[in-house]
């Protein structure tokens, strides 16, 4: 007979971290499934804001959670991706491109993914020249020529890191003025090496063995051909929320909780940036997190 | 035998100093390849792996594209 866990914690970045401490606290006999440890957390650069570090970066703040995480000897299975959920006769079955397993209680957990442009060209050349990572990509395109595409925050924070080192930086960006924060938004608007094009999108992403440029298409319906060897989507997020096809959400796809994480379904809880919690933080995902684990706890006792 | 380790990186990207941490947490040394700097070593590591991104980890000549930890100790061994 197969296992029947306790729990199993679809993801690990603050919110299912702090989940698995509280379930392991609990003595919960529970596993973790991933695709990556610290989630979001390891892309962002500086933290000055969660409770009692006054600045770390990303990568070590993710580092601390994954160090708390094994302190309770918890070995979380990483690249690891659920596919489908479903429960019936108060047992979850979850399935992973690895394995099935079945469980009395789910937690997910599952955070956000960078959103795509679904134009033609974007999955042939994803790490050929179009990348979602600034951060990590940008170094290998200096005395290139690069597009940003996107207006918001994340969107100038990348063309804030290529100006450095690009040739050009064109910035292809859908609505008619650039969002986001004021202060970066000057910079980027001050620069002398950036083009940007406003109400205008992209329409596909071309190249030869690596990107070789864009087309872009403005809101009158105006082609145009862009010459870049580097593309930086920052269009957004989008919850990981797809394998939970009878779970209400939100029109975003964001999981609906109430304030006790409970999903629709009785013994589902969801809890972090897949669900639709007011303000995406990562001391409020941990909190979250804290909070789907105890009351999954609560409904496991209830049960007994 | 000790294996011949290369990491091809940048010093901005987040996978890149989580490899590096857990090849220095399993006793692992490696050679440090900073590809922003290096155009040349850029078009190594962009012929070795087929794509453009970082951090590609090249193990004995077994060449592993971004932080997958179960393909890195399966070539180490570990």
């Amino acid at each position: 007979m197969t296992e029947i866990f306790d729990l199993i914690i679809i993801g690990a970045g603050p919110a299912g971290i702090t989940a698995s401490v509280y379930a392991a606290r609990k003595r919960m006999n529970f596993i973790v499934v991933t695709g990556d440890i610290g989630g979001q957390t390891v892309w962002s650069g500086d933290v000055e804001n969660y409770t009692g570090y006054q600045f770390i970066t990303g990568p070590e703040l993710a580092a601390k959670f994954e160090e708390h995480m094994r302190q309770y000897g918890i070995e979380a299975r990483e690249t690891e991706f659920v596919s489908d959920i479903q429960k019936s006769g108060g047992i979850i079955s979850v399935k992973t491109n690895k394995g099935a397993y079945q469980t009395k209680t789910l937690i997910i957990a599952s955070g956000k993914k960078s959103k795509e442009l679904n134009v033609p060209g974007e999955k042939e050349f994803k790490n050929k020249g179009l990348t979602y990572c600034a951060t990590c990509d940008g170094p290998l395109f200096s005395g290139k020529n690069v597009s940003v595409i996107g207006g918001g925050n994340s969107a100038l924070d990348a063309a804030l890191q290529l100006v450095k080192i690009a040739k050009h930086t064109y910035i292809i960006n859908i609505t008619p003025a650039l969002g986001g924060d004021a202060v970066m938004r000057a910079k980027v608007e001050e620069s002398p090496s950036v083009t940007i094009f406003n109400n205008t999108q992209v329409s596909a992403v071309l190249g030869d063995k690596t990107v070789t440029g864009i087309r872009i298409k403005d809101n009158k319906g105006k082609e145009d051909l862009v010459a870049v060897e580097g593309i930086f989507v920052e269009i957004g997020l989008v919850p990981n929320s797809d394998f939970a096809r009878n779970i209400v959400k939100n029109e975003q796809g964001e999981i609906k909780v109430n304030c006790h994480n409970e999903t629709n379904i009785p013994g589902i809880f969801a809890a972090g940036d897949v669900t639709d919690v007011p303000e995406k933080q990562i001391v409020i995902a941990a909190g979250e997190g804290s909070k789907a684990a105890l009351s999954a706890f609560k409904y496991l006792a209830r049960k007994k | 035998m000790a294996n011949t380790v290369m990491v091809y990186s940048t010093p901005t990207c987040p996978y890149c100093i989580r490899v590096k941490q857990f090849l220095k947490d399993n006793n692992v040394a490696y050679q440090d390849i900073d590809v922003s700097s290096d155009q040349a070593k850029a078009e190594e590591m962009t012929s070795k792996s087929g794509q453009l991104g970082v951090p590609v980890i090249d193990i004995n000549g077994q060449v592993i594209v971004g932080f997958d930890k179960g393909k890195i100790k399966k070539a180490l061994g570990l």
